[in-house]
C-alpha cells in the first residue's frame, strides 16, 4: 500500500461502507431424533466495526477465532443470529436471496483455496463470465471480451479463456478467482486468506497484484487472514479477533508498534522472524502462550482470552471487557482488556499465572 | 567413526511416469553432524520432501528410482538390505510429518500407536512401554499424560497431535530427526510452543534435525545450515547468517523479496519473483533458473545453454550454483538488492 494512497482514505473517510454493529452468529447444536437445541458454536459473539470506502481492514486471528464466519456473513454468505450489518447505508443482515441478488453486484469474495473454488466441468470463460450471465449484465462489445480483458487485467493471457481449471497452477486459479470476482466491478471485497495457499513467490505476486487493482478500481478491501506479517503489508487497519470477539482494533502501524491487548502482543511476538541475527533475542522475548484456544461452544466468563493471559485478575473473570481505546491511545485504537499492555512493559516468557494447563 | 555423522552423495530420485521422467532430486550432496539443524528451503516441487523420503528409505524401489550415497553414522542406506534400513528406521532415524491428522491412525489410541513404535525396536512388556509413552507424552508438554496416553487423535488439537507426533518420532531416542513442514498447519502461537519444544529436545538429545520448510522464518529460527532447493537441484548453501545476510543466489534474494517482514519497515511492494516454478519433467535448458531471473542477461548466454555447478561462495562453507561470478553477485546484492528489500 503506497502511503500517498493512506492519506487519500483517511481525510475523506465520510459515512462507512460497511458498518458491523453487534454482529453475531451461534451456529446451534442439536441432539436426538427432534433435533432439539442442546447448546450453541458461538462462532461471532458480538462484534462491531466500520470499513470505509477505499481501505483495507485486516481481520487476523487464529483458526476457530470466527474471521472466515465474520467474512461470510458480511457477504450474506449465512444469515447472522443477531446484530446489523450496514452496506451502503442499508441493513442487509436479513435480506432475502431475491433481495440480496442485486447487491451482489456490489459485494463480492475471493476464496482460500483455489482449487476447490473454482468448478472443475466449467472453462475459465464460463467461469470468469458467470457473474454477467447472473445478473444479466449487457457488456459492450460482449461478454467474450469482457471476460478477455479481465484476464488480461489480472496478469493471464486472453487465449486461457477455453481452457480448464486444472490446466491452471495454483497462483493462476487464484488470479482466476480474482478475474471472476472484479467481473462485475463491486465495491467491496471480502478477501477469505487470498494468499495462504500459495508458494511464497506466487503469493507476492497475489499481493501485488490485489494492491494494483485497489489502486486502479478504488476497491475496499477486508482481508481475512492468519499470516500477521501479510496483513501488515496489505491493511490500512487491522482487528485482531480472538473466540468471537474483537480484542483490539486499530491503525495498521499503530497496532504493530505498540499493541494493547496481551493477546495482540502474544500473537506478535510468535512470528518467526527470518534474522538469524536475532535469534536470541527473538526467543527471549518471545510471549509462550501455553495450551490451546478454548472451545466456543462454552467461552470463559468474563474476558475470554483470561485462562491464558498472564495478567489476569478477579475483575476479568467476572466483567467483560468493552472495546474502547484505553489510557493515552487515540480513538481510533480500541482495546478490549482491563489491564492493557503499556509500552516497555517486562512481557518476556510470560505464561498465565494459575496455569494447571 | 571418520566422516559425518549423516552424508548424502550426489542423490538422485527419479519417477518415471506416463508423461517423462519426473526428476525430483537431481544430484544433492551435503552432511550434517549430531547436535546440527539443517534448514531446506524451497518451494512445492522442489524435491524437499522427497529427498526426507528418500533418506528414510520410503520410496518403492518399483516406481522410483534412487541412486548415489547416503551415509549414516557409517552405514550406507541406499544399497542396505530392506531388513537393515527397517532396524533404522524409527530407531536412529525418524520423521515428523507435516499433517499430524493424516499421519496418525484413526483407529487406535495416540498410546497404542507410541507403544507399538517402542515395541517394534526394544523387545520389552506392552506395560513397560506404555509407561515409556507416558513419559514421552509428559516430556512434550501433553498434560495429564497418563490420562490422555488412552485418547484417540481426534479427541487432541492440532498443537497437540502434533506433540504427539514429535512423541512418536522421538520415542526409541534417534540420532536423526527429519521434520517435514511441521509447523505448516498450525497457528503461529501454537508453531511457537513447537519449535521451541523441538529446540529443546535437540538439545537433550543432540540429535541432528533437518527442518525442511517453505517458511524463511521457521529457518532462521532453528538452523545452522540452510540449503535452498529449485529443480531439484541445491543452489545455494551456506550457514544461516550467510544465506540471510549475505545470499549470492537470485532465487534465495527473490525468496527474501517475496515475504512481507513484521520486523523491518513496511515496504510500499514486495519484490515478488516472475513466472512459475519449473516442471520436473521439463526443466528449462541452461540453470533452471534462468526463464525466471532478472540477472540472466548479465550471463552472456550461458544461462540458457550451460547448467551451472555448485562453487564456492564468498561465506564460510557457502556454495553457490550460479553463472555471475562471485564478486559480481556480491555486487548485485549490496548495491541493487538489498538496499530495495530495506527501503521504506
Amino acid at each position: 500500500m503506497s502511503s500517498e494512497h493512506n492519506v487519500v482514505t483517511k481525510s475523506d473517510k465520510g459515512a462507512p461502507l460497511l458498518s458491523v454493529q453487534g454482529l453475531e452468529k451461534h451456529f446451534p447444536i442439536t441432539k436426538g431424533l427432534l433435533r432439539r437445541q442442546v447448546g450453541a458454536v458461538r462462532a461471532v459473539d458480538g462484534i462491531s466495526f466500520d470499513v470505509f470506502k477505499g481501505e483495507t481492514l485486516g481481520l487476523v486471528g487464529e483458526s476457530g477465532c470466527g474471521k472466515t464466519t465474520t467474512g461470510r456473513l458480511i457477504t450474506r454468505l449465512i444469515e447472522p443470529s443477531g446484530g446489523e450489518i450496514n452496506f451502503d447505508g442499508r441493513n442487509i443482515a436479513h435480506l432475502r436471496q431475491g433481495q440480496l441478488r442485486p447487491l451482489r453486484k456490489d459485494m463480492q469474495m475471493i476464496f482460500q483455496d483455489p482449487f476447490s473454488s473454482l468448478n472443475p466441468r466449467h472453462t475459465v470463460g464460463t467461469i470468469v463470465g458467470a457473474p454477467f450471465r447472473i445478473q444479466n449484465v449487457k457488456t459492450e462489445n460482449g461478454t467474450k471480451r469482457a471476460v478477455q480483458d479481465l484476464l488480461k487485467l489480472v496478469g493471464l493471457s486472453p487465449e486461457h479463456y477455453n481452457r480448464y481449471p486444472h490446466e491452471f497452477s495454483g497462483g493462476q486459479r487464484q488470479r482466476i478467482g480474482i478475474a471472476r470476482t472484479l467481473a462485475l466491478r463491486p465495491k467491496l471485497i471480502v478477501a477469505d486468506e487470498p494468499v495462504s495457499a500459495l508458494d511464497v513467490s506466487i503469493q507476492a505476486q497475489v499481493v501485488n497484484l490485489l494492491d494494483d487493482l485497489q489502486n486502479e478500481f478504488d476497491l475496499t478491501y477486508v482481508f481475512i487472514a492468519h499470516d500477521l506479517s501479510v496483513v501488515r503489508h496489505i491493511s490500512d487497519r487491522v482487528a485482531v479477533m480472538y473466540l468471537g470477539k474483537v480484542v483490539e482494533i486499530a491503525d495498521r502501524d499503530t497496532l504493530y508498534a505498540s499493541p494493547r491487548h496481551p493477546y495482540t502482543v502474544a500473537l506478535m511476538s510468535a512470528v518467526p522472524v527470518p534474522d538469524p541475527s536475532r535469534r536470541d533475542k527473538a526467543q527471549r522475548s518471545r510471549v509462550l502462550l501455553q495450551g490451546d484456544v478454548p472451545s466456543p461452544i462454552n467461552p470463559p466468563s468474563g474476558c475470554r482470552f483470561r485462562t491464558r493471559c498472564w495478567k489476569a485478575q478477579d475483575i476479568c473473570a467476572t466483567q467483560e471487557p468493552p472495546l474502547i481505546a484505553r489510557d493515552g491511545d487515540p480513538a481510533s485504537h480500541q482495546t478490549a482488556c482491563h489491564f492493557p499492555v503499556v509500552e516497555g512493559e517486562d512481557v518476556a516468557g510470560r505464561s498465565p499465572a494459575g496455569a494447571t494447563a | 567413526m571418520s566422516g559425518p555423522f549423516l552424508e548424502l552423495k550426489n542423490l538422485k530420485i527419479s519417477f518415471p511416469t506416463d508423461d517423462g521422467v519426473v526428476h525430483s532430486v537431481d544430484g544433492l550432496s551435503f552432511s550434517l553432524e549430531r547436535g546440527k539443524t539443517l534448514g531446506i528451503v524451497g518451494e512445492s516441487g522442489s524435491g524437499k520432501s522427497v529427498t526426507s523420503l528418500g533418506i528414510l528409505g520410503l520410496h518403492n524401489k518399483r516406481n522410483a528410482d534412487v541412486s548415489g550415497e547416503i551415509w549414516l553414522d557409517g552405514d550406507e542406506l541406499i544399497r542396505a538390505e530392506p531388513e537393515r534400513v527397517r532396524k533404522l528406521r524409527g530407531n536412529k532415524m525418524a520423521m515428523i510429518f507435516q499433517d499430524p491428522l493424516s499421519s496418525m491412525h484413526p483407529y487406535y489410541s495416540v498410546g497404542h500407536q507410541i507403544v507399538e513404535a517402542y515395541r517394534v525396536h526394544h523387545n520389552v512388556s506392552k506395560k513397560v512401554a506404555r509407561k515409556h509413552a507416558i513419559d514421552m507424552l509428559g516430556k512434550v508438554g501433553i498434560p495429564q499424560p497418563d490420562r490422555r496416553v488412552d485418547d484417540y487423535p481426534h479427541q487432541f488439537s492440532g498443537g497437540m497431535r502434533q506433540r504427539a507426533m514429535i512423541a512418536m518420532a522421538l520415542v526409541n531416542d534417534p540420532q536423526l530427526l527429519i521434520a517435514d513442514e511441521p509447523t505448516t498447519a498450525l497457528d503461529v502461537t501454537v508453531q511457537a510452543q513447537i519449535l521451541d519444544l523441538m529446540h529443546k529436545l535437540q538439545e537433550e538429545f543432540n540429535s541432528a534435525l533437518i527442518i525442511i520448510t517453505h517458511d524463511l522464518g521457521v529457518v532462521a529460527e532453528l538452523a545452522d545450515d540452510v540449503l535452498v532447493m529449485y529443480g531439484g537441484k541445491c543452489i545455494e548453501y551456506g550457514t544461516a547468517s550467510t544465506i540471510f545476510e549475505r545470499p549470492e543466489h537470485p532465487y534465495t534474494w527473490g525468496l527474501l523479496g517475496s515475504m512481507p517482514r513484521i520486523d523491518r519497515p513496511n515496504l510500499d511492494r514486495l519484490v515478488p519473483i516472475p513466472g512459475l516454478p519449473p516442471s520436473l519433467i521439463n526443466l528449462p535448458s541452461g540453470c533452471a533458473f534462468h526463464p525466471r531471473c532478472a540477472y540472466e542477461p548479465r550471463t552472456a548466454g550461458l544461462g540458457k545453454t550451460v547448467a551451472p555447478e555448485l562453487v564456492p561462495a564468498g561465506g564460510s562453507k557457502h556454495l553457490v550454483r550460479c553463472h555471475l561470478p562471485t564478486e559480481e553477485r556480491q555486487r548485485i546484492w549490496l548495491e541493487e538488492v538489498k538496499p530495495k528489500l530495506e527501503a521504506q
